[in-house]
């Protein structure tokens, strides 16, 4: 397959607005480790964006990053910790689950997939920490949006719009994201033998404390030993972060407080960090690869009933984040359609959505992978796309058929 | 603004009778008199008196107000509170002002889920107000929450003073109803997190009216944190002030609220309230740690480490609660006491990069005096969200030209130093010709096109935001020419 390598944004330029003359597709890759994500791109050539590489601005007083988008996501939150700070939305990674190597994910392919961890319940994902961006649309235009500073509500936020996007709109040339400090210690609380309704009860009621809880999961026990190796029975886990004192407090505090949901046993410092990047790397259904892998938001009362719902009809392995909002979800590759008609029926009665993160490249190009759309949004959606990149030349095909 | 269309103007009465039958009754405001208290909203130097106020009070009329504005081709401003500080709510003589203020009802509160459904017209503290019997609050909390609505909010992407640690209204928002200039209904988002497709909740948040008129909206409320304590700090300069800033984020501190006050607007803010601001200082600050008390009473300590650090000339810790919210009295006062010291004045509201500070109000004083005017500034430090008061007089001919002239110039420092034009106030039309200054003719074109999927016709709010108003049809036509070219610059594998 051709593949272009351009290595400025003026060459990049050209590059689409030739590809958009004669409606020739591209398929946008920096680290690749994603290209198993979203439905397989028809396009003819590959654009290869790895030249746009590189941290430019780092700011930590200013809570800002500026950085080219194939920079590995690692050199980024090595830079980072050095300062004592972070990507607060805490995206996992995925190569690993995706039968790719670690570690070797890039800045723009994460914020393309607007990725977020377990603190997504209190710090937002990709979206919320994209500031702006430098860009050249589907029309072979180099343009900007956004700004460098944490505040800003200058014109559009077509930043949200790029995060989650897919390199569907434009190609991102540089990006800049806010940055936070990251927390001084981390104390994870672990209930036992909870079940799905239980567990939920317990986050909730933990989540709507004041001790400002920044992720809560639950393991069943099948999903479990990839979380807390060697751990046999469900887990329910609950993560306070913040100045040591103020853990300590808040973790005695809590523990009493749940006390009719058993004994909490308490992990401290990398004992208590260490299974949230388990949980953010989707770690539990990395050992099964030929288990169809699905990512359901929901409200998280409605976790457990959608659990159930699936369950009921599946051999599925579910484990809970988000405080029961976030399902993933691994049903036998044997299942017809991947377990499509059951899991997204259960997203849809519950008013949420359903997205076929790992599946084989013929199953993710037969039946949707993203949540299909009612008429009148997708229609908005199609327009949009087109408003950015009207020949349908970046990543062809990546969220839905035909665009 | 666009020229009015004598046409639609002329028919003023058929079309007023033509909405009567969609909003019966009192819905549809035709009479001068009536229509008076809307020519304006929170930008008040700029009036127009709109055709007619709607005043729908249900989704489906809503959706058929905008099919037939479509049909017509009238244009639709729509309007929650007025508090826009912008002119985003300024109206058109030639199109309707779209009121929501009958969407008044909270109309969910559920806490196992942390949210609460609201109408749009349901004022930003009303949310407040429905949670904070079990302990919750609806985090962004602009000065303006008594009255503004949470739909307003939504289309300015409203902030306020604890919006470095909990976030913009966007950061804050779950879902929305929204209505398509076309009549469609369309909901995005709900009571579960992050958008399935493109992130069109994220794009309606701050489109300032163009895009759509939400009809419903669903936010996330927080339990209220346990414990609040301010610091109140006053510094030699303004430099310094700045510095103990850079240096409380980069220990590691967010906190709830960062608050500066130069001179002027200190003195000013003290002879109004008298809540004891120190006088002798050149700038204050305001930092107020929140969060369980364990947390809080370890921060309050290392805050006042690093202020001591910074040449602080006062520093007390408010030891109460009536302590901490005579901290703030002066702070929330500020505007109201510049309102005392000066006729009238003009809010200005950029972002600059804070290590830029102390160059920036060297830089605004300077251009005060060009413009032979004063201005005192607040600033949510934290962010480096910039508001500066100019003092001015309407009455005195010319000062409001000057006013505004210095306004633009502030802001074209704030874009010159890595800033933007506007960190929460919105374009609206108070910045918009200044837009240019941030943004390239293409930047801007890529934002209008998103307007055309949305509103082909400009119909929704047009005025606001761009300078210029093209044609979709133009704005649509790939400017590429076909015919294979070489390439032989750019490697291939």
């Amino acid at each position: 397959m051709p593949r272009f390598r351009p290595k400025d944004a003026r060459e990049l330029a050209k590059l689409v607005s030739w590809a958009a003359g004669d409606g020739e597709g591209l398929e946008v890759i920096a680290g690749g480790t994603k290209r198993g994500l979203g439905r397989p791109v028809e396009a003819p050539h590959q654009l290869d964006i790895t030249a746009f590489a590189g941290i430019e601005a780092y700011e930590p007083e200013e809570l800002i990053l500026t950085a080219k988008p194939a920079t590995p996501l690692a050199e980024i939150e090595t830079m980072l910790g050095r300062a004592e700070q972070m990507l607060t939305f805490e995206p996992g990674d995925w190569g690993p689950l995706l039968g790719e190597a670690a570690g070797r994910q890039s800045l723009g392919g994460m914020l393309a997939c607007n990725l977020a961890g377990p603190r997504r319940i209190k710090q937002g994902a990709a979206r919320d920490h994209l500031l702006g961006f430098h860009a050249v649309s589907g029309r072979g235009e180099e343009f900007k949006a956004g700004g460098r500073v944490v505040k800003n509500v200058t014109g559009y936020d077509l930043s949200k719009l790029m995060a989650g996007s897919y390199g569907t709109l434009a190609v991102l040339t540089e990006v800049t994201v806010k940055v936070l400090p990251r927390p001084e210690a981390t104390g994870t609380l672990v209930l036992w033998g909870l079940d799905e309704q239980r567990a939920v009860a317990a986050m909730t009621q933990a989540l709507n404390s004041p001790h400002e809880v920044s992720g809560a999961a639950h393991l069943p026990s099948a999903s479990v030993a990839a979380v807390l190796p060697g751990a046999g029975r469900a887990a329910t886990l609950i993560r306070l972060e913040g100045p040591r004192p103020s853990v300590e407090a808040r973790a005695a505090a809590l523990r009493q407080e749940l006390r009719d949901f058993g004994t909490a046993e308490q992990l401290l410092d990398e004992a208590g960090a260490r299974p949230w990047r388990a949980l953010a790397d989707v770690s539990p259904f990395v050992a099964e690869p030929e288990r169809v892998v699905w990512r359901i938001s929901v409200a998280p009362q409605s976790g457990p009933t959608v659990a159930a719902a699936i369950t009921g009809a599946l051999d599925a392995r579910i484990f809970f984040d988000w405080g029961g909002g976030l399902l993933w979800c691994a049903v036998p590759g044997a299942e017809a359609e991947g377990g499509s008609t059951i899991v997204r029926a259960a997203a849809k009665a519950a008013g949420g959505h359903a997205t076929l993160v790992r599946a084989s490249a013929e199953l993710r190009g037969r039946i949707p992978v993203f949540e299909p759309q009612p008429p009148a949004l997708e229609a908005l959606s199609r327009r949009i796309k087109e408003s950015f990149d009207p020949r349908r030349i970046l990543n062809p095909g990546r969220m839905y058929r035909d665009l | 603004m666009p020229e009015p269309d004598a046409g639609v103007i002329a028919r003023r009465a058929e079309i007023a009778a033509a909405l009567r039958e969609i909003v019966p009754g009192e819905g549809v405001i035709s009479e001068e008199d009536a229509r008076r208290p809307y020519e304006s909203d929170g930008l008040t130097a700029y009036r127009t008196l709109p055709l007619l106020v709607v005043l729908p009070s249900t989704t489906e009329q809503v959706a058929r107000v905008l099919r037939f504005c479509r049909d017509h081709k009238i244009k639709v401003v729509p309007r929650g509170a007025g508090t826009s500080l912008s002119g985003g709510a300024l109206p058109l003589a030639d199109g309707i002002v779209l009121g929501m203020a009958k969407f008044n009802r909270v109309l969910e509160v559920d806490f196992a889920n942390r949210c609460v459904v609201a109408q749009p017209g349901v004022t930003n503290l009303g949310v407040t107000l429905a949670v904070q019997h079990a302990g919750f609050y609806y985090a962004p909390d602009p000065s303006s929450q008594i009255a503004c609505t949470i739909g307003g909010n939504v289309a300015e992407n409203s902030g306020g003073v604890h919006c470095l640690k909990y976030g913009l209204t966007t950061n804050n928002v779950l879902g929305v109803e929204l209505v398509t200039i076309d009549g469609e209904i369309i909901r995005l988002g709900g009571k579960h997190l992050d958008s399935e497709g493109y992130d069109l909740l994220g794009v309606m948040v701050g489109s300032e009216g163009l895009l759509g008129v939400v009809t419903e909206v669903t936010v996330r409320i927080l339990p209220k944190p346990t414990t609040a304590r301010a610091v109140l700090i006053g510094f030699p300069s303004n430099e310094s002030a700045g510095n103990c800033v850079a240096a409380i984020i980069a220990a590691g501190i967010i906190p709830g609220g960062m608050e500066m006050m130069d001179k002027p607007a200190i003195h000013a803010a003290e002879d109004f309230v008298h809540v004891g601001y120190p006088l002798d200082v050149e700038a204050l600050l305001i930092v107020e740690l929140d969060g369980p008390k364990a947390e809080v009473d370890h921060l309050i300590g290392r805050v006042e480490a690093i202020a001591r650090q910074h040449r602080a000339m006062s520093l007390k810790v408010s030891e109460s609660e009536q302590e901490r919210l005579a901290f703030w009295a002066g702070r929330k006062a500020a505007f109201p006491a510049v309102g005392r010291i000066s006729p009238d004045y003009y809010c200005v509201d950029g972002t600059i990069p804070r290590k830029r500070l102390p160059e920036v109000l060297t830089g605004m004083a300077r251009l005060a005096e060009k413009h032979r005017l004063r201005v005192a500034n607040v600033f949510h430090a934290g962010d480096g969200n910039l508001h500066p008061l100019i003092l001015y007089d309407a009455n005195k001919e010319g000062e409001l030209e000057r006013a505004e002239a210095l306004g633009a110039d502030i802001l074209r420092l704030c874009v010159e130093v890595g800033g933007v034009l506007t960190g929460e106030h919105g374009v609206g039309v108070e910045k918009r010709d200044l837009m240019d200054t941030m943004f390239n003719p293409v930047d801007l074109d890529h934002q209008m096109r998103l307007k055309c999927a949305f509103d082909p016709e400009g119909l929704l709010n047009p005025g606001k935001v761009f300078p210029q108003l093209h044609r979709c049809a133009e704005l649509g036509r790939v400017h590429v020419h076909g015919g294979k070219l070489a390439f032989p610059d750019i490697p291939r594998f």
